[in-house]
């Protein structure tokens, strides 16, 4: 065998080797394929990460139902048809407090899935004890806010502005009701069951739902309180 | 007790809803006794109710779409003779059920009829194409069909409990809201809807993972076939704008039910936001249609010209190019309700730019064709007939598309022309391609030949008949959904018409005929092999019908059309590629939460419909109680022992074998 | 202990470190750094609220643009949430969640932008609706 040939073989041998799924090489490949990425070398992915990928683009088709009533509010934000504007019923103290229970709560999650992550039960269910119970104070702060406008005949049916503002405020609690129904089932799952897999698996949606919820509030307090202040 | 159910929700009093409803009730009573006499249950609930096997699923999704066409088509045959018999008269659907009619033909259509077929194939076809073993979801792929099923089944109830709606398929307000429509009818619609489209999100959520994270070896994105970029567009639509839908029906029923000021005419409500946000689902929703239907065209141009797809890198682009462009476009279906020149300017435009996408994939077609050997089976002469109906209107369109045209044929029967031409040209050519196409597949055996081809001649001609007399009614002035007709001058083109919906019925019979045929003359038309068609796609892989467990070894790919590299190593070689190592495995178990969940959801909605309280709260706890007793369980996977594996792949190489054989023998594929 | 606690790479060799990571899931992240991640969040997050409330009553922004203030200070929050509490990054281990979200951040600017145009340019061609209701008999 000639020395050009040979080299010719080592190379076919190499590139074979390397890259058996002849998808030819990219410039910035320095560390090899990487699975669950698309570019095809490494077949399906973990169901870690399926798991947590579905669970996210089911986020975002979430956020864009919140978008809707968002934009609802938006286009009624001055069909007040005689009835209280957004700046009579703004009472910033209390969205104050919401606010602050929700963010501790996103912040007291977080700690507990490094608790998770360190599979430290006890401290894993105390954090969510705690996530659970501020998520709880938020949302008895909004029932609260809802019964005394209630009670003013500030009610949703009495125009599209208030019909808009319970609607949008309204669904953002109801999702934090459902999260935390499903925080209580997940703080039995793990006592019972522990740290399995699709226990993580499950640890690590709820987390992308309640910091989602976090961020939806954001544009709440902002859009729907803080502009409103001026009416 | 009952909220506002009684007796009189049963229209006794009104002949063709009741008497349809006995034959329906006896007829399923029938289909129910005859299960339950030859013991068929366990297995119905074993293999197919609770199963979550992506090619089961598929294949209930298709049946149900494929039953609810004909009812929906039973309403189309309703529409057209009232029209042509009702000239200065009555006719003999008075105008409360007529409206029902119209509605119920479109709201059956586009829900359970079209999207459960296009699901369905995106189901059965999508694991097999992409080389991997099920959906990333399997058992949230079975509640997805179940509530879709449910949403049917609300729907058809309204047929003898109740009313439908009388809105259209869309429910404007305010029509739509309680003060001009009080009866349960849009609460029919609404929940059935509501319902139906909270499983549709879920399958976008499955096969955007799927697609996305889910590909055998060597699979890259550049090496999909077209038809799984098309269900991953599609599924990133349906993700992006079913929570419109669902957000926008929720407002109209919070409306509805507490009284709220969403969309009413009074207290500042704001009935022009539903039409702009219904629209941005509806629009969307065409094309989630629409390009699976492309993706099917694509594999079948392609394996019956026996060539690779032309064009492959521009298909993928015009294909994301359309799936972006379709969420711009939603003003053009009311450029008439008095939005300024700029914005009506800006969505004309978009409008017509979205066609360059569609015009860059005909092109393609066409030249997949050219220089390639063209073989005029049944899926090849609905893909013809598709280009000549697809293009006509999309053209007509396009013409739509101008702010000023639309100012005259908005919601004219010009308009009713131009939908039906895209999406029977489209959606529904396509689907009888892909049935014929991969029903060997799915069952193992063809479909008769000959009544294929004679239900795609009457089909097409019907088409034709039935729709080109309503383009030139619309430019004439008729407009849509008229009750009766007063203008003589129109007679003529309605009874053409109903003469094209007669061939359109012979199209139907023949279609069922074919069914039948094939069904008692299946062993002589058994597909040995697994590739009856020379694919060139995984799915002609495996055997027909493939084992539950899709491949016995993921295939390792090495570029573009991997099965047709495959066969042509085998064919080069005269030998199989060698035996892989078996090894073990997991997959899915069965679940009867997906049933179970439909039926509850069914509950809650028929008791939210009649205001019966008590009973939607109790639907829903029963719904919660269930995901909780589901979230529970320990046993989720099972194993497939190597033998079992390697007992299919052995059947399934000899019968490849015996192909090479037989090729080495005749000198050419089949 | 039960086969649901090992992890099955049935499709590739061994564990591979190199992965894709979901969102919100770091799982090498040891949990030193995890917490300084979260607290970090949690501070810019008290910040920029506290800057948003505050925002609102001051006399330091003029007035017209207090809502542009506002605005800027709730993306930017959006912002933090992400990175430090959904460990949303430009990595390449990330790509497909950040495509994902550019998705999701069109279609709602989309939606939001859309409707606000459209029905604001409708609602001035258009008669307001009280005048409309007293036109019916």
């Amino acid at each position: 065998m000639s020395p050009t040939s040979l080299h010719t073989a080592r190379e076919a041998i190499r590139r074979v080797s390397e890259d058996p799924h002849r998808l030819g090489h990219r410039a910035h490949e320095g560390e090899g394929p990487l699975p669950g990425a698309g570019h095809g070398e490494t077949g399906p992915a973990d169901k870690r990460i399926i798991v947590g990928y579905g669970f996210w683009i089911f986020l975002l088709s979430d956020i864009v139902m919140f978008s809707c009533f968002f934009a609802a509010f938006a286009v009624q934000r001055n069909a007040t048809a005689g009835g209280p504007g957004i700046s009579q019923i703004v009472e910033l103290p209390r969205v104050a407090l919401e606010t602050g229970a929700l963010l501790l709560s996103s912040y007291t999650c977080g700690l507990s899935f490094a608790a998770t992550n360190a599979r430290n039960k006890l401290w894993t269910q105390v954090f969510l004890l705690i996530t659970g119970l501020l998520g709880l104070a938020f949302v008895a702060m909004e029932l609260q806010e809802f019964i005394s406008l209630a009670a003013h005949g500030i009610t949703p049916q009495r125009s599209g502005f208030l019909t808009a503002f319970y609607g949008l405020v309204g669904l953002h609690g109801l999702h934090v009701t459902i999260a935390g129904l499903w925080l209580l089932t997940m703080m039995a799952q793990v006592q019972v069951k522990g740290f399995r897999r699709e226990i993580i698996h499950r640890l690590i949606c709820f987390n992308l739902f309640w910091h989602a919820l976090d961020i939806v509030w954001i544009g709440v307090f902002t859009i729907v309180y803080l502009m409103g202040v001026r009416g | 007790m009952f909220g506002k159910l009684d007796w009189s929700a049963i229209p006794f009093d009104q002949p063709i809803p009741i008497i349809t409803s006995i034959v329906l009730i006896l007829m399923i009573l029938g289909l129910l006794g005859l299960v339950t006499v030859k013991g068929w249950w366990p297995y119905l609930w074993r293999e197919w109710i609770t199963s979550v096997d992506h090619k089961r699923i598929g294949i209930m999704y298709c049946l149900l779409g494929v039953v609810m066409l004909i009812r929906g088509f039973a309403d189309a045959i309703m529409m057209r003779t009232q029209q042509a018999v009702a000239i200065h008269s009555p006719g003999y659907l008075e105008p409360e059920h007529y409206n029902q009619i119209f509605s119920a033909h479109g709201t059956i259509m586009i829900f359970f009829a079209a999207m459960p077929l296009v699901i369905g194939f995106m189901n059965f076809v999508t694991p097999l194409q992409l080389g991997v073993r099920d959906v990333a979801f399997p058992t949230l792929n079975s509640v997805s069909f179940w509530l879709t099923a449910s949403g049917a089944l609300l729907v058809n109830i309204s047929l003898f409990i109740g009313e439908f709606a009388r809105t259209g398929w869309l429910p404007y307000p305010p029509l739509s809201e309680t003060t001009y429509s009080p009866g349960v009818g849009v609460d029919y619609y609404l929940w059935a809807v509501q319902i139906a489209g909270v499983g549709t999100l879920m399958t976008g959520i499955n096969f955007v993972t799927t697609v996305l994270k889910m590909r055998c070896p060597g699979m890259s994105y550049l090496r999909m076939p077209m038809f799984c970029w098309t269900t991953l567009s599609s599924s990133l639509l349906i993700v992006a704008v079913f929570p419109i839908l669902t957000a926008t029906l929720a407002m109209l029923s919070l409306d509805r039910v507490f009284g709220w000021h969403y969309f009413t005419n009074e207290a500042g409500g704001n009935p022009m936001m539903f039409m702009n946000l219904i629209w941005a689902w509806g629009h969307p929703e065409v094309y989630i249609l629409v390009l699976p239907a492309f993706g099917i065209f694509s594999e079948v141009f392609s394996t019956f010209s026996g060539k690779p797809l032309f064009g492959y890198r521009s298909m993928v682009a015009a294909t994301l190019f359309i799936c972006v462009m379709s969420l711009m476009v939603w003003l053009h279906h009311f450029f008439t309700m008095g939005a300024g020149p700029a914005v009506n300017t800006f969505f004309g435009i978009a409008s017509s730019v979205i066609a360059v996408g569609t015009g860059v994939k005909i092109y393609n077609w066409i030249f997949t064709m050219y220089g390639g050997r063209v073989r005029l089976t049944v899926p090849m002469l609905w893909s013809l007939g598709f280009i000549f109906t697809f293009v006509i209107g999309g053209l007509t369109g396009v013409l739509l598309a101008i702010p000023p045209a639309d100012f005259i044929t908005h919601n004219s029967m010009f308009l009713v022309a131009h939908f039906h031409n895209v999406i029977i040209g489209g959606v529904v050519f396509a689907l009888f391609a892909g049935l014929d196409y991969w029903f060997p597949k799915a069952f193992g055996f063809r479909l008769h030949e000959g009544w294929g081809k004679a239900a795609f001649w009457f089909s097409l001609l019907g088409f034709w008949v039935t729709f080109a007399p309503l383009y030139i009614l619309g430019i004439q002035g008729m407009t849509r959904r008229l009750q009766h007709v007063n203008i003589d001058a129109w007679e003529p083109m309605l009874w053409i018409s109903v003469a094209g919906v007669a061939l359109t019925t012979l199209g139907a019979i023949c279609q069922v005929t074919m069914l039948v045929v094939s069904i008692l003359d299946r062993d002589k038309r058994r597909d040995v092999t697994g590739d009856p068609w020379d694919g060139r796609s995984l799915e002609w892989a495996t055997a027909s019908p493939p084992p539950f467990f899709n491949f016995a070894v993921l295939p390792n790919v090495e570029g573009e059309e991997a099965y047709w590299n495959i066969k042509l190593k085998a064919i080069e070689s005269q030998q199989l590629a060698p035996e892989p190592e078996y090894r073990e495995f997991e997959m899915p178990v069965n679940s009867p939460v997906g049933f179970y969940t439909a039926a509850f959801a069914s509950l809650t909605g028929f008791a939210l419909i009649w205001h019966i309280w008590w009973l939607a709260a109790l639907g829903l706890v029963a719904a919660f109680a269930g995901f909780v007793v589901f979230a529970w369980r320990d046993v989720h996977e099972f194993h497939v022992p190597v033998e079992e594996v390697a007992r299919a792949e052995r059947a399934r190489r000899a019968a490849r074998k015996a192909l090479l054989e037989q090729m080495a023998r005749e000198g050419s594929p089949s | 202990m039960s086969d649901l606690e090992h992890d099955p790479q049935e499709y590739s060799g061994e564990l591979d470190r190199r992965e894709d990571h979901a969102p919100g899931d770091e799982p090498e992240e040891s949990a030193g750094h995890w917490i300084r991640n979260t607290s970090l969040g949690l501070g810019f997050s008290i910040l920029l609220t506290a800057a948003a409330f505050w925002a609102v009553g001051t006399h330091l922004i003029w007035g017209p643009a207090i809502p542009i203030a506002l605005i800027v200070f709730a993306i930017a929050q959006m912002g933090v949430h992400l990175v430090f509490f959904l460990h949303v990054t430009t990595g390449p281990d990330n790509t497909n969640n950040i495509l994902a979200l550019a998705f999701g951040v069109l279609v709602v600017f989309l939606i939001i932008a859309g409707s606000i145009w459209i029905m604001h340019n409708l609602n001035q061609n258009m008669m307001p609706m009280d005048e409309l209701t007293h036109m019916q008999p």
